[in-house]
């Protein structure tokens, strides 16, 4: 309960930052979208000189891709913490955190909340519409609850790896340029994960999951592949809890050792 | 005064040496990102010969070049000047015998030698023995590809400023630096060649200075650019380069008038 409270109290506050800075917030929606559309214009040229990506057809990529864009922008939501590091440690911040009674994590994920980004998940959610009923998928109501499960795991992957990532800042004393790094992988879990080699689709579907946020889960939907991708899709929550299991245990931990940047 | 400016170029390298473990996961960030795109290109190919133009062995080098260019006309002198802009210390550089703006061009040439030096090179290495990329023979290819890898950091620079600039006006040009970066990474044809864009988007793309950071000079050195349309090539860079000192000059004019800290 006083969880929930803390949460309105923050969404306020933020609406009243961001309404200092009004053509920002536009323009912020804008490039969002545009971002996003960025990585469609990539698909839409690519099957303009190939039919199939590893045996996906066009509607089928850009679906992964609209699957793709719900549980990122709910992610991206809540979890902009991208300079989590310069912010908190580097500049101390985290100090001001830990003398509060609720727990830091929350706290600083609060701090940084940025709904605009939910606005992606939105045009995510009509991508999908479109591609479902251009592919002419059967649709059932039991699929609508499943899509919730699926989006709600892959919600917690993404949770979990970045938090993982963000608590690494408390073991190493130099702002890591490991963030940017993840950033690009996360992009290569949307495509058919099957193109890579054998490596890379180990560590995007077990190592760093991924392809639980993108490929995997949509296949759900899909028609059945040679490689039966649709098999693993029902893991993703399973994953999703581990994931963020993992990312708590080792931010929780990292919060202990934290000694504060002096100065 | 030149020597100042030269001073300048010096102080970022070494500023930039002493963070240089950064660049460790910098080179490998790209390596991925060049080897992800290798994959996906390959898949792309399937078992055509050709695409647009490009072989599979054109195309392999032309994404390991492209990225590779990336990590060397790469900068954050948009951000910069935004924050100078913000916490009011550009007020401070304003009144220093010096060209502000051509201070942080001369920064931006630091941290870009320091990234050829210690990424670019090191990096195009490492993915030379990855991925079977092939570079040309031709020393003539490879002069008129450093002057125009130049001129890439040059236009990318000049891009980067003037969005820098526009905090004068906007307060806060976070959502503007982003739609940046955006553009300039799919325009510029670092993900997909413009030769694969659509017709008309394609037709766009040749009036926006956006092709001349990496597709021109890519192009020349994959060997794509016949070579009696280099110069003309070349041509485009410089017309650009000189073109965008006239909105920077503008912004820049408009921008001092404007100037209000915002706290600090």
């Amino acid at each position: 309960m006083r969880y929930a409270s803390l949460f309105l109290e923050y969404i306020k506050n933020y609406a009243k930052t961001r309404l200092t800075y009004r053509a920002d917030f536009w323009i912020e929606v804008l490039s969002d979208l545009l971002f996003q559309g960025m990585n469609l214009i990539f698909i839409l040229i690519v099957f303009q000189h190939t039919p199939s990506l590893g045996g996906w057809s066009e509607a089928e990529v850009v679906f992964v891709y609209g699957f793709f864009m719900i549980p990122y922008g709910v992610f991206s939501t809540f979890f902009s913490i991208w300079n989590f590091s310069e912010r908190y440690i580097v500049k101390g911040e985290m100090d001001r955190v830990l003398t509060r009674p609720a727990h830091s994590l929350y706290q600083v994920l609060l701090e940084n909340v940025d709904p605009p980004s939910l606005i992606g998940s939105f045009v995510g959610a009509i991508i999908m519409v479109l591609c479902w009923t251009q592919l002419g998928l059967p649709f059932e109501i039991l699929d609508l609850f499943v899509l919730m499960l699926l989006i709600l795991g892959a919600v917690l992957i993404y949770a979990g790896l970045y938090t993982a990532l963000s608590a690494i800042s408390f073991y190493s004393d130099a702002p890591t340029g490991i963030v940017p790094l993840m950033y690009n992988i996360q992009n290569y879990g949307r495509y058919p994960v099957n193109i890579y080699n054998k490596m890379i689709r180990f560590v995007l579907t077990w190592l760093l999951p991924f392809a639980f946020v993108g490929v995997i889960p949509a296949s759900y939907f899909l028609e059945k592949k040679a490689d039966d991708l649709s098999q693993l899709a029902l893991l993703t929550p399973v994953m999703g809890i581990i994931v963020f299991s993992l990312g708590l245990l080792l931010w929780n931990h990292g919060v202990k050792r934290y000694r504060g940047a002096g100065s | 005064m030149m020597s100042a400016y030269i001073d300048f170029i010096r102080i970022r390298f070494i500023m930039m040496l002493a963070y240089r473990v950064n660049y460790y996961s910098g080179i490998i960030i790209y390596a991925i990102n060049i080897g992800a795109y290798y994959f996906l290109w390959q898949a792309i190919y399937g078992d055509k010969e050709t695409l647009a133009g490009f072989t599979v062995t054109q195309m392999t080098t032309y994404v390991a070049v492209s990225w590779m260019a990336r990590a060397f006309y790469f900068n954050n002198l948009d951000r910069e000047i935004a924050n100078e802009i913000r916490d009011g210390s550009v007020a401070v550089q304003l009144i220093r015998p010096y060209s502000y703006l051509v201070v942080k061009m001369m920064q931006g040439f630091g941290e870009g030698l320091f990234r050829m030096l210690l990424f670019m090179v090191p990096g195009m290495i490492i993915v030379c023995f990855l991925f079977p990329v092939k570079l040309p023979t031709d020393p003539m290819t490879w002069l008129i590809y450093l002057v125009m890898l130049f001129f890439s950091f040059l236009i990318n620079s000049q891009i980067n400023i003037l969005t820098g600039l526009f905090a004068f006006f906007v307060e806060n040009n976070e959502g503007m630096m982003r739609m940046k970066r955006v553009m300039v990474d799919l325009f510029s044809g670092v993900v997909v060649p413009i030769a694969f864009f659509p017709g008309w988007l394609s037709a766009i793309m040749q009036w926006l200075p956006f092709q001349a950071i990496t597709y021109l000079p890519s192009s020349v050195f994959t060997g794509r650019t016949p070579s009696d349309q280099i110069l003309q090539v070349f041509g485009i860079q410089v017309l650009w380069f000189v073109g965008l000192l006239v909105p920077i000059w503008l912004t820049w004019r408009a921008a001092r008038k404007r100037l209000f800290v915002q706290g600090g």
